[in-house]
């Protein structure tokens, strides 16, 4: 028997081919394609009075430049809109070339196709846009003033509008015997994955089909969309998803304006079509996400168990509502975290702007979600003077009140029921991890070398693995190795190396022996995509489910074989054999072979399997009722609902006194994903994960100014953080089964970053002795606070006062 | 981010190179380490008809130091300058600025040379040159001229070279003994343009006594800029010079400006902050070459 791979801290196998540039992505394909470029808005609105080609047409090299007015059909029409939601007032989309109007700088105008990169954008440089300046609407407080709107024939702003209640909050609150308001404030980021878009499409004339390749997280969503918009039969359209190179949650929209304008040209010209997204356009064109304003009311008890809370959002959409209002609603509903809110009533308002789309980008609303409920837990016990754990404490689910129904409905359409975990054991393991009990006397440490350091501590659940559902096929070549597809794609999360894993297990197969592809409709077309944490709750179980209908069959092919009871047989080393009888068996090769039954050999294997081969049951037909020629098993796993993982997060950091600089001094995770495929790839996500969390928490913004332009459209002014940036993490496991599927597993892609702008917040407060209500924080936004602070303008936070009375009694004197 | 048309020459003697940049004159563009202007072409930010690669003249591939101080070839790389034992050992100033440089990938293509001239404001080279009264040699067609870094700087990324002209050789002269030096920054990220940084000098007389105390400033003027700061430690020995007062007096002589990273009003404290810092540290570095250079009576008890 091999050794069992599930749960062991198997290398990548993904990863000798990638580091040593072995890789295929997107731009590495397609070098004979003719090159496409977008001339874009410079503007944030506009209306488009006129696009002058006149001057390009002299550029040598340019095979053609297309404008809205090319467009006919479904294809002049606005792209879809992907999530529709009763909710939604006013669902604006775009259109794949600008229609008469641009909504925000970097809107698509005008699709130039040239010889090379090089000739398309000299060309591009030439054609003149008359544009109209129209008035921009830029940042939350501009979009609900209204004094101007982003789309014609809107009164107001409000893409959609949202109000979910659990009881009566606002009685609740009224009752309480303690009440507080906060206002929350979290700036937009982005995935910035280091490849951006890109798109490459071929037309084959003859067989009347599209063969398209993008760097996409939905390789049977962007064939759908595209197949809808050229009027093509699904049938006739292949797209194959080659090496990403990081999505982080941007490339599962689609179909973006680019994705449906590379294959539609490429039919037109009959010629190989290829575009690659640059930096810059990847920041003014592609998505945004996090920037949300949120108003919290809470109402709790003597040991601060909320009683209620009432919670209102507005959410900055950007110019169009393409992905629906997924990100307010899983921050409407993830808010809660591991809690009980008492009376919950939530409230959001989704606004245009006119700024880059937003779409989810990994935690998709559950940082902001976290943000405003664990600084209203730390604003709870600031103000009863309680430690901020143990207020955290009281409030928790108890693993005996698991499955645990929040009474809403989650971003999947189905009920927000949290599955298993256990938020108490979380919560004390953070503890233990980062040195809670022990931080007072460190920090007086740290005081007496004149060093200001704070400690924060963050919990929160996660839905994960959400459905409609995901396939997997599993084939036994006649070669014995196996063939496993899933439709979801892979961007670099070693979804090759644990699909792997699950199937050498259920089959009894060597690793080695076990090749994955991911994202090919030719090899699996029932598929939904890479988003939400799924790939192993979703896929792995799907492979786990396809690879057990394989055994199965195998077993009885074999057994039929070896005239032996099915029962009696097992499979290990790829060779299925009587139990406790290594030597009577046959290789899962020759059971592939004798699974099809053949007319004609090819070779000397398959002529086991040909007519007068072996005596055979003439009262029977070959392939038996109800069985299929061939060893292999497809099968899809379709969950009741989302599977909930959670942890902590607790941090400690420094902040300079003379510099405000801030400098994170350890960081610890404590994670339960439910039972773990591989912990070596879990550790990988959280530490990246974790990295991102830091980068929203303290680096990354979008700084659009007032006339909508991204001041920070490059590498180096968006502060993408360093190695160098982020502190070691010290990381502990969890393993509370999900009942929710064959494996017992959550998804764990995005969980180091959910808690990061709140952990980090709760730090830095707790150094600098007030509240820290808006991220991310910059020393020079720091510095800031702290002249506010100086000037009286920021109250302080309670328990620094308390303490600092406490040093003044003991000292004798005031502390300063 | 592809570059617009252009004519690439790539001269393998200096005579040839200065013929084709003063035929290009305003339309050509020196390309040596390529790591500010490669980028400003694929953004076409920048256009220029010529290209002339510089990187085969192996005769500016150089570093000499001499009694006179440290020259630098044009394509002398960062990580060449900042390697050079007998360079730091001259003038320590050289690596403390060269290690704040971007990143090592970085520093091993671009040019130090090719910094100064390209006169970014934020950048640590041109703030080492005009801090020690360096100076650069310029060569044309029709002749030389050697410009003091004092007259070099007009502007943000923008130097009193004429476009015919190329800068073959930089000269970091010598402190006067007794000297010490630090650079201290603050990026937002390891190896990122500074959000203030001080480089800072100080000279001690043979009293161990503060005689003269000047620092250069990144990211806080349109140019690099250098303060006298002297007036407010003159005459102090080391370990009672009043170092905050001299921050408090560079606070009071710059005016920087708000960008997307830092306020006006966080740079300028800042530099006060870091002025006391830097010349805390330099004059802790003064003590220590004096101290490496003759033995000090009354710490030898």
């Amino acid at each position: 028997m091999s050794a069992r791979m599930f749960g062991a801290p198997v290398q990548r196998t993904e990863d000798e081919r990638l580091l040593t540039g072995r890789g295929a992505y997107l731009d590495d394909l397609g070098a004979d394609a003719y090159a496409a470029v977008f001339v874009r808005s410079p503007h944030a609105h506009a209306r488009v009075r006129d696009v002058d080609v006149t001057d390009a047409l002299d550029v040598d090299g340019l095979i053609a430049v297309y404008t809205h007015e090319d467009l006919t059909g479904p294809m002049a029409e606005p792209l879809p809109l992907l999530l529709p939601h009763p909710c939604i007032v006013d669902g604006r989309t775009p259109h794949a070339l600008a229609a008469g109007y641009v909504h925000h700088v970097g809107a698509p105008v005008a699709m130039v196709v040239a010889r090379d990169r090089y000739l398309a954008e000299d060309a591009a440089e030439r054609i003149a846009v008359d544009y109209e300046v129209l008035a921009p609407v830029v940042g939350i407080e501009a979009a609900v003033a209204a004094e101007h709107v982003v789309h014609a024939g809107m009164s107001d702003n409000v893409a959609a509008h949202l109000v979910q209640e659990v009881g009566d909050a606002r009685a609740a609150i009224a009752a309480a015997p303690h009440r507080l308001e906060l206002d929350l404030d979290i700036e937009r980021s982005a995935c910035t994955p280091m490849e951006g878009r890109g798109v490459y499409a071929r037309w084959d004339e003859a067989g009347g089909s599209l063969r398209l390749y993008s760097s996409t997280q939905t390789a049977s969503g962007v064939r759908a969309a595209v197949a809808a918009k050229l009027g093509l039969d699904v049938g006739r359209v292949e797209v194959v998803v080659p090496d990403v190179g990081g999505g982080f949650g941007v490339k599962i929209m689609h179909p973006w304006p680019e994705e449906v304008m590379v294959p539609w040209a490429a039919r037109r010209l009959g010629h190989g079509v290829k575009w690659t997204e640059d930096r810059r356009e990847h920041f003014i064109a592609a998505a945004h996400e996090r920037g949300q304003r949120h108003t919290v009311r809470a109402g709790f008890d003597d040991e601060g168990r909320l009683l209620g809370l009432d919670v209102e959002i507005l959410h900055d959409n950007g110019a169009y509502l393409p992905y629906g209002v997924i990100v307010p609603i899983v921050t409407s509903t993830q808010l809660l975290g591991p809690y009980k809110p008492g009376a919950y009533r939530v409230e959001f308002r989704s606004l245009y702007t006119t700024t880059v789309i937003v779409t989810p980008y990994r935690g998709a609303g559950r940082p902001q979600g976290v943000f405003a409920m664990e600084r209203t837990m730390d604003a709870i016990a600031d103000r009863l003077g309680r430690d901020r754990a143990e207020v955290r404490e009281v409030n928790l689910i108890r693993p005996d009140e698991m499955p645990y129904d929040q009474g809403l409905l989650f971003q999947d359409g189905r009920p927000l029921v949290y599955d298993s975990g256990d938020y108490p054991r979380t919560l004390r393991m953070v503890k233990e991890l980062i040195g809670w009990e022990g931080f007072a006397a460190e920090r007086e440490r740290a005081r007496a070398e004149g060093r200001r350091i704070g400690i924060g501590l963050a919990c929160y659940v996660e839905g994960t693995g959400p459905g409609p559902y995901e396939g997997g096929h599993v084939q036994v070549g006649t070669d014995g190795r196996v063939r496993v597809a899933t439709g979801l794609t892979s961007q670099g999360q070693g979804h090759h190396t644990i699909l792997a894993q699950i199937v050498a297990d259920e089959l009894g197969v060597a690793m080695s022996d076990v090749e994955v592809t991911t994202g090919d409709t030719r090899r699996m077309p029932y598929s939904v995509g890479t988003f939400a944490s799924r790939g192993a709750v979703m896929s792995g179980s799907a492979v786990a489910l396809a690879a057990r209908k394989v055994r199965e069959k195998a077993l009885r092919v074999a057994a039929d074989a070896l005239e032996a009871d099915p029962g009696d047989l097992e499979i290990a080393g790829g060779r299925v054999h009587v139990r406790g009888v290594p030597g009577a068996g046959m290789d899962l090769g020759t059971v592939a072979v004798l699974s099809n039954p053949l007319r004609y050999a090819f070779d000397e294997a398959s002529r086991a399997a040909t007519q007068f081969a072996r005596p055979a049951d003439h009262a029977a037909p070959p392939v038996p009722e109800g069985d299929a020629p061939g060893l292999e098993g497809t099968d899809f796993h379709s969950p009741l609902r989302s599977t909930f993982a959670n942890g902590a997060h607790a941090v400690v950091v420094e902040t300079d006194p003379e510099t405000a600089e801030i400098t994170i001094l350890r960081y610890c995770v404590v994670h339960d994903c439910g039972r773990l495929v591989n912990p070596l790839i879990v550790e990988g996500q959280i530490h990246g994960g974790v990295a991102q969390g830091v980068a929203g928490a303290l680096y990354e913004r979008m700084a659009y100014d007032a006339d909508g332009q991204l001041l920070n459209a490059s590498f180096m002014d968006f502060l993408v953080p360093y190695a160098s940036e982020i502190p070691p993490i010290r990381i502990a496991h969890l393993e509370t089964p999900s009942p929710l599927n064959p494996l017992g597993v959550k998804g764990a892609g995005e969980a180091g970053v959910i808690p990061g702008a709140a952990v980090i917040a709760s730090a830095i407060e707790d150094a600098e002795g007030f509240p820290v209500r808006s991220m991310p924080i910059s020393p020079s936004d720091l510095f800031g606070l702290r002249r506010r602070f100086a000037a009286g303008e920021i109250p302080p936070l309670r328990r620094a006062e308390r303490a600092r009375g406490r040093r003044a009694n003991e000292t004798g004197e005031p502390d300063v | 981010m592809k570059p617009p048309p252009f004519h690439y020459h790539a001269p393998t003697t200096l005579a040839d190179a200065l013929t084709v940049l003063g035929e290009t004159g305003p339309h050509g563009k020196i390309l040596a380490g390529g790591q500010s202007l490669i980028p400003l072409l694929n953004m076409r930010l920048a256009a220029p008809a010529h290209l002339i690669d510089i990187n085969r003249l192996a005769e500016l591939d150089r570093v000499d130091v001499d009694d006179g101080g440290v020259r630098v070839g044009a394509l002398a790389r960062h990580a060449r300058v900042e390697a050079d034992r007998s360079a730091a050992e001259a003038i320590p100033l050289l690596r403390q600025g060269l290690r704040l440089v971007a990143h090592p990938v970085i520093r091993n293509r671009g040019t130090t040379v090719g910094s100064l001239v390209h006169a970014d404001p934020s950048a640590e080279m041109p703030a080492v040159l005009a801090l020690l009264g360096g100076s650069l040699d310029l060569v044309s067609a029709s002749g030389r001229r050697t410009v003091a870094a004092a007259d070099l700087y007009v502007g943000p990324l923008e130097s009193c070279l004429r476009a015919d002209e190329l800068a073959v050789c930089a000269r970091f002269p010598r402190p006067a003994p007794g000297t010490g030096t630090a650079f201290v920054e603050i990026a937002r990220r390891r190896g990122d343009y500074a959000v203030c940084g001080v480089a800072a000098l100080v000279t001690l007389d043979d009293d161990l006594r503060v005689a003269a105390a000047r620092a250069a400033y990144l990211s806080m003027a349109p140019v690099p800029h250098v303060l006298d700061l002297i007036e407010a430690v003159a005459g102090r020995p080391p370990d009672t010079a009043d170092f905050a007062a001299a921050g408090r007096l560079a606070r009071g002589r710059l005016d920087p400006e708000d960008d997307i990273h830092a306020t006006a009003e966080y740079r300028a404290h800042l530099a006060e902050v870091l002025t006391a810092r830097a010349l805390r540290e330099a004059a802790e570095a003064a003590v220590g070459a004096l101290g490496a250079s003759r033995p000090d009576p009354e710490r030898a008890t």
